[in-house]
């Protein structure tokens, strides 16, 4: 395939996946929005106005970043999981491998659909975070890098469990038992700072931390971890998880016979 | 240049099953070709991994003259596939699933759409395009597939039992298609169940049994092999005179009654069909009708099978062959 052929074959995946999930918006938009609501108005409103400040911020301020990522982790990773297991139930994975479309194509392809939903849900998150809060943002540019690799790096990781899942339980399994307790252990509603030593340097092995934290650097200028430590992390789980997807797909291990 | 050549393709699956021992096939730009093969022979396994859904323990793919070890991309272009099970997403409208297949070809989607218009209109499902895979009856999620397999127009079309579970009327449409298509220069690989199908369209053929080729050659040829047919005969009237068939005019015909009207006739390769027809109608017995007791593929395969599996000679290869293989297995 030249390179036209090859930005076709991509541009199909990623249309394919944005229309898979906008066809469903009632499913995929529009909860995580009602959600991050219920939470602004709980911890934020009710609870939040009972905690005193944090680093010197207001408690609902100091939980926005952290709850917009919730958001976007949750659905980046959602969205390629549960895609990529039903075209493997449905066998419609196989219109793909029969095809000539490079295997990274078919990863950034299904990738993209993840980032694209954590996009959409992060900033419809954004929105509603700021009828509630009074956030100027610090940095714009660090914000949506920090977006941007934390919605690709789940998008891989949804990939990756799609990959080895061979029932639909096991699509839940990640979300549930992993992903959901570390996003809450991860720093949204507190500062590491308020735990005991052992707790804080427990918290350190949490990667999901330094995201929090670096995006909360650049929505609100605060962050228990240095912003350098967390891009390095970030960056490297990202390039790790990307050569282990692509390994799998060259292999074709839970794809190919 | 042929359109597909496999050499000593071998499999092993990853439970230790050995699906295919050796399996050699040619076939040649524009054929229409049979592969046959009882169930569980290396069939699919054969097709999935020319079409690249299953690895290949060990041999050589050939596709158009590109080699699928390194040329994949190349040889992937120039095959289009109908698998024997459904595998579209139930849940996109029948247009979608057509250009989306195009896009994977890496076509533009303005080129996908007017391919996608012209096969659904041939293979008449322009009036359902807007219509979700799930809704479709299965005659029409079969030529859905086959329509999905020509978008990227391959020069070589492979169906997997395409006119499985498909009535009579369907599967006839479907095969004056897939002529047509193979007129116009497409090269078709047909496995199927129904040997009828198979005779009445392929110029060539090749048998897999145990992961091995068993027979590889034109279907004038297989079918010149076979030494017997069996023939019924449907009487204008009862047969009055039995005893009149063991007369010695009717010794070199193998006779059997099977009704009043119906007698069962074996001829062999020497016999000619004119010469009992004459003896009957001069004994005063006409014919109403006749038909072939059994498709002479049919009868043929079965033959074929059963000779091999009680052929000492090629148990000894098959066996060699399973040795070869796991040392391949066991140095990859």
């Amino acid at each position: 395939m030249n390179w036209t052929q090859q930005f076709n074959a991509l541009k199909t995946i990623v249309i394919k996946e944005y229309l898979r999930f906008i066809r469903i918006w009632v499913q995929t938009i529009l909860p995580p929005a009602i959600t991050t609501a219920l939470y602004f108005i709980i911890f934020g409103n009710l609870i939040g106005s009972q905690i005193s400040d944090i680093d010197g911020y207001k408690y609902m301020d100091y939980i926005v970043p952290g709850l917009i990522l919730m958001a976007v982790i949750t659905n980046s990773y959602g969205n390629v999981v549960s895609s990529f297991y039903s075209a493997k139930f449905q066998k419609s994975i196989e219109e793909l491998l029969v095809s000539p479309t490079p295997n990274a194509l078919i990863l950034i392809g299904y990738v993209s659909g993840g980032v694209v939903r954590g996009m959409i849900v992060g900033v419809i998150v954004t929105v509603v975070a700021m009828y509630f809060s009074d956030i100027n943002i610090h940095s714009y540019a660090m914000s949506l890098l920090i977006f941007f690799l934390t919605a690709t790096l789940f998008s891989i990781a949804g990939f990756i469990n799609a990959v080895h899942a061979k029932s639909f339980d096991d699509i839940t399994i990640i979300p549930t038992f992993v992903l959901t307790p570390l996003t809450y252990l991860g720093g949204i509603f507190y500062s590491i700072d308020m735990l005991p030593e052992f707790w804080q340097n427990l918290s350190l092995v949490n990667p999901i931390l330094y995201m929090i934290n670096s995006f909360r650097y650049g929505m609100i200028g605060t962050s228990d971890i240095n912003v350098s430590t967390a891009l390095i992390i970030i960056v490297g789980f990202n390039a790790a998880l990307f050569t282990y997807a692509m390994y799998l797909l060259n292999r074709g291990i839970g794809i190919r016979q | 240049m042929h359109a597909l050549q496999i050499n000593n393709l071998q499999k092993t699956y990853r439970n230790g099953t050995v699906a295919l021992k050796g399996v050699n096939l040619t076939v040649e730009k524009g054929d229409f070709f049979a592969l046959l093969g009882s169930n569980g022979a290396g069939k699919s396994t054969t097709i999935g991994i020319i079409s690249g859904l299953v690895n290949k323990s060990a041999g050589q793919i050939t596709v158009f003259g590109h080699d699928f070890d390194s040329e994949l991309s190349k040889a992937k272009s120039c095959i289009g596939l109908v698998p024997q099970e459904f595998n579209f997403n139930q849940f996109e409208p029948v247009i979608e699933i057509l250009v989306n297949q195009g896009g994977y070809y890496g076509m533009p989607r303005s080129l996908a759409y007017e391919r996608a218009e012209t096969y659904l209109k041939q293979l008449e499902l322009w009036d359902k395009r807007n219509v979700i895979g799930r809704e479709l009856s299965g005659g029409m999620k079969r030529r859905l597939m086959i329509a999905r397999a020509l978008i990227h127009q391959p020069k070589l079309l492979i169906l997997d039992e395409p006119t499985a579970g498909v009535d009579i009327e369907i599967r006839r449409t479907m095969w004056e298609f897939l002529a047509k298509i193979n007129k116009q220069g497409t090269t078709i690989i047909l496995t199927t169940h129904y040997l009828e199908e198979a005779e009445s369209l392929c110029k060539n053929i090749a048998i897999i049994d145990h992961g091995i080729t068993i027979e590889h050659s034109s279907m004038k040829n297989l079918l010149s092999q076979l030494n017997t047919e069996t023939f019924i005969f449907y009487l204008e009237s009862p047969l009055k005179n039995i005893d009149l068939l063991h007369h010695n005019e009717f010794t070199q015909f193998n006779i059997q009654q099977i009704d009043d009207s119906t007698i069962e006739v074996s001829l062999d390769q020497q016999s000619h069909i004119n010469s009992l027809i004459n003896l009957l109608t001069n004994h005063g017995i006409n014919i109403l009708s006749m038909r072939n007791k059994t498709n002479r593929l049919e009868q043929l395969f079965v033959c074929l099978l059963d000779k091999n599996r009680h052929n000492p000679e090629l148990a000894k290869t098959l066996q060699q062959t399973v040795k070869e293989s796991s040392q391949v297995d066991a140095l990859s």
